[in-house]
């Protein structure tokens, strides 16, 4: 039999041209599977493969004063970033790139474990490069496959420290940030407001991050711009328009007692707009722009003054002798005294009330004068007495309503809560039952005990004595929802009230607040705290007819309000544009305001310690350090 | 009787003409990259060879197919010699720059010597089938022609080029096929690959064992071939894990890519996303002609030698890969149609031979760039570039094309 017979030959053909068939057709239809059902997945990955997103960023909106005059603005800046094929050539590129952007081991392990966040995006490495810098870049540019090196706007703050506190500052988006709704939006690495009206009116300053794409090659060079359709143009953030003073700011700045703790707010009582707000030790808020300097950062966190910390809404102080006006506000209010109404007992210097004395800050005693003059000479032993007949009840009812335990709620983040008991069950918690008597009033009477406000909300009061007796919430760029919070004072009262602290000023504790020009009305405040030295606090506003501004200051460890009132003045006589010379020298001649030391109302309980946590920042997660930016 | 050029198989040149025409076109294009690199002048190298190439066809076509017969042996040993001395002073090149498959004197790269050597062994092989009156009907009897492919594909694979040592056994398969071989045979003497193959899967692997020894019992072959094919079955399995680990990591990464391509889309299935994104994204109508973003941007891996039929997806589309794919089943059919028609069982298994070898390279070429088959660096015919492919590819038409003319001459007729 041959094998090769014609026939046999025919049989194996048919089988082998069946394979071949079968074959090609299997191919056919997974070429078809591939090209025409599968097709828009893979045009899809080789999009994805080929286009890169380069983030656009927008330029934040400006941050500019009352008149204009600018707080915050961008400067053109450069920033180096790369854009990663994978991570060993990434690897191996920031190697090579490292002395010319001085980059250190940590430094590549940091921007590694960006890149791994998103592999898709470019990855920042040096995000404020000099000239220098940039143009030794560009003559490697040829060893640094997927180098880009962008224009890109920088936050600028021409006044720096003068408005840390105000404007805050901006830095890179954190992952918890990111996860939540209000920055959803910002891509990773974008920058966002961190603190102040930056972080308060984020949304509008942000804008929206434009994009762009670039054709790459599998060896991560960057070959060309993908076509321009695809662009998407950033848009600007909107300008911020503030109702700060930057005029007032400056001065405030500079004449705010150098190297002291302490804080300045000024309102525009009839309307709550801030004018100036100041908080020492300040920051420089351009150094934390494109990534603090750990160094930097140390210094800032370990500072016993907590230079990041703003002492206007976010510490709290005994009010001391400023709440004196409280406490008279409410009695005039009540009906249970008028200007002309007189103590029982004359002060002596001091008040038995119970098994305790309780002393007045002039040893010497006061006797007897009228609510008028006791407001003028801040007499303890008047107000203890008022304290009594207004009642515990009725005193945290009061107090409660015209806003000492709230927030004011100024358009700046961080704002803390002032402490005031909301009840008699506060001292029935804290001292135990019918542990406690009616001597917690005595302290509470002169601004002590347990009560700490922030001076926001102390300047926010005053306000209210400024104006027609309504509250308004301080603002910077709007204001919150409006309080209803109101004094319910009679016009009349109100200009008697005004007439005492008229007093304090030209004949009273804080005779060195005395303008030649502007009548100032005021009230000095001494709150003793266990840190050290009393704090200085003065509260006033001018012109004391008609006022237009209601300035605050405190200043931590400086003794005397009364020391503090000039700064007030002064701050006050550039506003109105009278003389700002005060007469100094009386300072010296003033009597101590210093009221008595808050001791225990009975043995063996602990004294409370509101005032210990006066420097304390309540915003524990000031406390972390923004993420490194290189 | 006089040659006479227009008296050739004008089918068989004409599309081995076109195919010819459209891989150094679509080599053109794989050079025009946005970053230009050597391939960009590719194609010239390419045309010199194909010139050479259409050069040996003809001489081939004049060639006497007796002269050839004679020829055979010493061709064979001649090939053996050399694949011997590459693997002594060959060196690596491309993207197998790990093996030793090029021989390269005085720096220039002359060629692999595995491509002409797969010719040799179909000749080889051709004449020990032919000169048989009956087609080898024991394993005993396959021992030749086993040695025949052995030698070659042991030299190869030690290379190693495992791509190539697989078309070897493919060309023997299909020879015996040819030769009029029991499929039930041939199946036997597969059964150890088979086996090794099925290593993997427990019970894949026991059915195996289970279904041959069935097959043992049914088809009575010679007690001892029996008894040795059970053994190289067992023995395969249990060889199948050690094997494995001798394999060199890039072979194992292939395979393992092959089974999933995304186990690290960076390295090891990395050639094979990029080549399906290429084919993938263009669509019915392809990119446009050079204008295939995947290649021009470099995603594309060895676009001009083993991935060069992903350029033709991409920028041609469907409707060039079905074109591409036509032309070469034309091929095929017109040197079947050529092996069937042969005056003589040595011509017959020749041109049998050259189809066989064309059609598995052009199946595990075009089936690995969709991730039908795995990854084995095998060039495409008349496409990867590459000069001994081509010019055995050459030699092959030319010999295929002296057979369509003796059956011609012989006056054969249409049955």
């Amino acid at each position: 039999m041959n094998v090769f017979h014609p026939h046999l030959l025919d049989r194996r053909l048919r089988v082998v041209r069946a394979v071949v068939w079968t074959v090609t057709g299997v191919v056919v239809l997974v070429f078809f599977r591939t090209q025409i059902l599968e097709h828009g997945k893979y045009e899809l990955q080789s999009e994805t493969n080929r286009l890169r997103p380069i983030p656009l960023p927008a330029p934040r909106g400006i941050i500019t004063d009352r008149n204009g005059r600018v707080l915050a603005e961008n400067v053109p800046g450069y920033t180096v970033s790369l854009l990663p094929g994978n991570q060993d050539s990434l690897r191996a590129t920031l190697t090579r790139i490292a002395p010319i952007v001085k980059l250190d081991s940590l430094g590549i392990e940091h921007i590694l474990s960006r890149y791994q966040r998103a592999p898709y995006l470019p990855v920042m490495v040096l995000p404020r490069a000099t000239f220098d810098v940039v143009s030794a870049l560009e003559e490697r540019r040829l060893i640094f496959p997927g180098l880009l090196i962008q224009p890109e706007p920088k936050r600028f703050y021409p006044d720096s420290g003068l408005v840390a506190h105000l404007v805050g500052y901006v830095g890179e988006v954190t992952e918890t940030e990111r996860s939540q709704r209000r920055f959803a939006a910002v891509r990773l690495g974008g920058l966002v407001g961190k603190h102040g009206l930056e972080r308060q009116y984020d949304d509008s300053l942000r804008g929206a991050d434009g994009v762009r794409f670039v054709e790459v090659s599998a060896l991560g060079h960057v070959v060309r711009e993908a076509d321009p359709a695809s662009r998407l143009a950033p848009v600007a953030g909107k300008p911020l328009h503030t109702t700060i003073d930057l005029d007032l700011q400056r001065y405030v700045a500079d004449i705010f007692p150098a190297g002291q703790r302490g804080a300045l707010l000024a309102l525009n009582p009839n309307t709550g707009e801030v004018l100036a707000l100041y908080s020492s030790p300040g920051f420089d808020p351009n150094a934390f722009v494109g990534g603090v300097d750990p160094d930097y950062w140390r210094r800032l966190s370990e500072s016993e003054s907590h230079p990041l910390f703003d002492r206007t809404i976010q510490a709290r102080y005994p009010p001391g002798s400023a709440w004196k006006l409280a406490m008279a506000a409410i009695a005039l209010k009540r009906g249970i005294v008028n200007f002309r109404s007189r103590m029982p007992i004359p002060c002596r210097g001091g008040l038995q009330y119970g098994n305790r004395f309780f002393r007045c800050w002039d040893a010497a005693g006061h006797g007897d004068l009228p609510l008028s003059d006791a407001i003028a000479q801040s007499c303890d032993v008047y107000f203890y007495q008022l304290g009594l007949k207004i009642g515990l009840t009725s005193l945290l009812e009061d107090a409660t309503a015209l806003g000492f335990r709230t927030r004011t709620g100024i358009d700046l983040p961080g704002e803390i809560t002032s402490e005031f008991p909301a009840g008699t069950d506060y001292y029935d918690r804290f001292y135990g039952p019918r542990r406690w008597t009616s001597a917690v009033t005595l302290n509470l009477a002169i601004g002590q005990g347990e009560n700490a406000q922030t001076l926001v909300n102390m300047v926010r009061f005053y306000q209210m004595l400024a104006s027609d007796g309504h509250a308004r919430s301080p603002y910077i760029v709007r204001p919150a929802a409006s309080t209803s919070a109101s004094l319910g004072l009679s016009p009349d009262q109100l200009a008697g009230l005004r007439q005492a602290m008229i007093n304090v000023v030209e004949r009273g504790t804080a005779r060195g607040a005395r303008l030649k020009a502007v009548t100032i009305a005021g009230k000095t405040a001494t709150s003793q705290n266990p840190h050290g030295p009393d704090h200085g606090w003065f509260i006033g506003f001018a012109p004391a007819d008609k006022p237009e501004i209601v300035v605050g200051a405190i200043v931590e460890f400086w003794r005397h309000g009364s020391a503090v009132a000039p700064l007030v003045a002064r701050v006050v006589a550039r506003y109105l544009g009278a003389d700002t010379t005060v007469a100094v020298r009386i300072r010296e001649a003033l009597p101590a305001d210093t009221a008595p030391q808050p001791t225990s109302i009975l043995p063996g309980i602990p004294e409370e310690d509101t005032t210990a946590r006066d420097t304390t920042p309540a915003d524990t997660t000031d406390a972390t350090p923004p993420p490194r930016d290189r | 009787m006089r040659l006479r050029l227009r008296e050739i198989d004008r089918p068989l040149a004409s599309v081995a003409l076109v195919l010819a025409g459209y891989g150094l076109a679509t080599l053109y294009s794989a050079g025009q990259t946005d970053v230009p690199t050597f391939v960009a002048g590719i194609w010239h190298k390419q045309l010199l060879w194909l010139g050479i190439g259409v050069v040996a066809a003809v001489l081939m076509f004049r060639v006497s197919p007796r002269l050839l017969e004679w020829a055979t042996p010493y061709a064979y040993a001649i090939s053996v010699v050399i694949l011997l001395f590459t693997l002594v002073v060959g060196s690596g090149a491309g993207t197998a720059a790990g093996s030793r498959s090029w021989i390269t004197i005085g720096g220039v790269r002359l060629g692999q010597p595995a491509e002409l050597a797969k010719l040799a062994v179909i000749l080889m092989l051709a004449r020990w089938l032919a000169g048989r009156r009956e087609p080898p009907a024991t394993l005993r009897e396959l021992l030749p022609p086993i040695a025949i492919v052995l030698v070659p594909l042991g030299l190869v694979a030690a290379q190693p080029d495992l791509g190539s040592a697989i078309v070897f056994v493919a060309i023997f398969f299909a020879m015996l096929f040819w030769a009029g071989t029991k499929p039930s045979l041939l199946l036997l003497l597969a059964s150890p690959v088979i086996s090794l193959l099925l290593a993997f899967s427990t019970v894949a692997w026991g059915s195996w064992i289970v279904l041959l020894f069935a097959l043992l019992l049914w088809w009575r072959p010679y007690m001892w071939e029996g008894l040795a094919v059970m053994m190289l079955s067992f023995l395969a399995g249990a060889y199948a894990l050690p094997l494995w680990r001798h394999l060199a990591p890039y072979q194992q990464n292939r395979l393992l890519a092959f089974l999933n391509p995304e186990v690290d889309p960076r390295a090891t299935g990395w050639h094979v996303i990029q080549s399906k994104i290429a084919i993938g994204s263009g669509g019915l109508f392809g990119k446009g002609f050079t204008h295939g973003p995947q290649k021009r941007l470099a995603y594309l891996p060895a676009q001009h030698t083993d991935f060069i039929f992903p350029v033709v997806g991409e920028e041609l589309g469907f409707l060039g890969v079905v074109t591409a794919l036509a032309l070469f089943a034309a091929l095929i059919l017109i040197l079947l149609r050529v092996a069937r028609r042969a005056t003589d069982p040595y011509t017959s298994l020749c041109v049998f031979g050259v189809a066989g070898m064309l059609f598995v390279h052009i199946v595990e070429n075009v089936g690995m760039t969709v991730n039908l088959l795995p990854i084995t660096g095998i060039p495409l015919p008349f496409f990867s570039y590459g000069g001994s492919f081509l010019l055995a590819c050459s030699v092959a038409i030319g010999i295929a094309l002296r057979v369509a003319w003796e059956s011609r001459q012989s006056g054969y007729a249409e049955l």
